[in-house]
């Protein structure tokens, strides 16, 4: 077991750092908060020994980040990026659908009895994890693929409009 | 001489054990001399490559390139850098400029980080990762976040259109590159940097896998941004790119990481394809500094003697070329795989 101080150091690096991409009211700032984020959900997987699962949560999420800036800043530049990321007035329904789901989610959480493993961790976890999606879990595994497919053929479709000559 | 550096590291660790520290303390002496050597490596790799890249150029372009500033101006960079560090560190005054300093920090990170994974010689690699090559890949992607910060932060046109190129070449030939090296991959069955270097004993990768050695060569002049593929920072176009408003020391990083990124790289080619650090008579890390530079040479050749593609070209390239080249690799290796298979 590792110690819990590191643990509570890079929760606390998570937690800041998403609360600070709602917060914040420049997008860029909010999208590079957001890298880090990534990085310290990155981090516990190091911790718990998943060394391929941080290097897949660095690769795909942070790294794809720099392309969500870019959406972001193409998007959003109108006038002032100060003001970019807004809050709406709605504080009284937030707050409740807020509440509902913290208490949903902290009763599951407190309610679940956690199977914990005494055997130690996999030396090498690629391998399995490539044995488990292409035998097992293979028709998840094409179906989550065909559904992102699906996705980028349909955002094309809308961002150069339906049967208008180009 | 084979084991000479493994020695020194185990002579320093004696030597401070011998002192009476705990064996925690040790440790983390020990990390931080590692990161210390490494970092002196890459440094004065990259003051004696800046001074290599401009004799190169100046032979090709039939000129002297520097030759005042000591023996045929071996001294060129070294007082460069001393300029630089003495420059003053301007900062537009529209700038966002938390963004604009953080860039030149966070492009260095990844920079460093690489060469964790990296083998400088027979058992010389710093962590011998389960995951090497793909703790390498996933590294190296986070650069362009700090292209891109750099670009957004100096908040001017041209640093910004650098910094949206950049984002889109590098994210592009991204995945060529990963293509590219999932042959080798393929024919180790493993991602660790030294299965990688064992499997090659016998015969190179080069020559299993030429087609992956040249997508891997093309995408990784691009993920470089190096010509033929320097559009991001386009002098013509774009001034310097996403790093048009740095100047003194600040910029000095950017370029740091640049020839940082082209040593990493080059080793990394080296590792995958020309068998690592391995050959005869001389020691293994003296072959591994051969190998690196012979890389880093052939990246130096083509940069001088291509002249920029165009920027619908690029993406042409990779998308239309690149990308269904490197797919087919895939397949016929791992048919070649299967064929060898049966008949052994």
């Amino acid at each position: 077991m590792t110690n819990p101080v590191i643990f509570w150091l890079i929760a606390l690096v998570v937690i800041v750092s998403g609360l600070m991409v709602v917060l914040l009211k420049n997008i860029v700032h909010s999208a590079l908060f957001l890298v880090v984020t990534f990085v310290g959900v990155s981090a516990t997987y190091v911790l718990l020994q998943a060394d391929f699962l941080a290097a897949v949560q660095i690769l795909v999420y942070a790294g794809a980040v720099s392309i969500l800036l870019v959406f972001g800043v193409m998007l959003t530049v109108r006038g002032d990026i100060k003001s970019s990321n807004l809050f709406n007035r709605h504080k009284l329904s937030g707050g409740v659908v807020a509440l509902a789901l913290f208490l949903i989610v902290e009763r599951i959480i407190l309610k679940t009895e956690w199977v914990l493993s005494k055997n130690p961790a996999p030396e090498s976890t690629v391998g399995p994890i490539a044995e488990a999606m292409l035998t097992k879990f293979v028709i998840p595994f094409e179906v989550a693929a065909i559904l992102l497919l699906v996705a980028m053929v349909g955002a094309i479709l809308l961002a150069k409009g339906e049967g208008k000559p180009q | 001489m084979e084991r000479l550096f493994l020695n020194l590291g185990e002579g320093i660790q004696q030597w401070l054990a011998s002192l009476g520290l705990g064996a925690t303390a040790v440790s983390l002496i020990m990390v931080a001399i590692k990161v210390a050597a490494i970092l002196g490596f890459v440094l004065l790799n990259v003051l004696y490559l800046v001074y290599l890249e401009r004799k190169i150029s100046a032979y090709i372009q039939q000129r002297l390139g520097p030759n005042r500033v000591g023996p045929r101006g071996l001294l060129q960079t070294t007082m460069d850098v001393i300029k630089l560090i003495s420059k003053e560190d301007i900062i537009p005054q529209a700038a966002d400029r938390k963004v604009f300093r953080l860039a030149a920090i966070v492009v260095f990170i990844p920079a460093v980080m690489l060469y964790a994974v990296i083998p400088f010689g027979k058992d010389m690699i710093a962590i011998d990762l389960n995951i090497g090559v793909f703790y390498f890949i996933a590294v190296s992607s986070t650069t362009t976040i700090a292209f891109l910060m750099a670009g957004w932060g100096s908040n001017n046109k041209y640093s910004l259109l650098g910094g949206m190129r950049t984002v889109a070449q590098m994210v592009s030939y991204e995945i060529p590159l990963v293509f590219s090296i999932l042959g080798v991959i393929m024919l180790t069955g493993s991602l660790k940097m030294s299965d990688i270097i064992a499997a090659q004993k016998d015969v190179w990768f080069i020559v299993l896998q030429p087609i992956a050695f040249l997508i891997f060569f093309i995408a990784g002049t691009a993920e470089l941004n190096r010509a033929p593929f320097d559009l991001p920072e386009g002098e013509q176009e774009l001034i310097a790119g996403a790093t048009t408003e740095y100047s003194g020391m600040r910029w000095a990083i950017f370029f740091l990481a640049e020839y940082s990124n082209l040593v990493a790289m080059s080793a990394l080619a080296v590792t995958l394809f020309l068998g690592g650090p391995s050959g005869p008579w001389a020691p293994s890390w003296i072959w591994f500094v051969i190998k690196v530079y012979i890389m880093i040479y052939l990246f130096m050749w083509v940069r001088w003697t291509f002249p920029r593609i165009r920027v619908d070209h690029l993406m042409h390239t990779n998308w239309k070329f690149l990308l269904p080249l490197s797919l087919a690799n895939i397949l016929v290796t791992g048919i070649g795989i299967k064929i060898f298979e049966w008949f052994s």
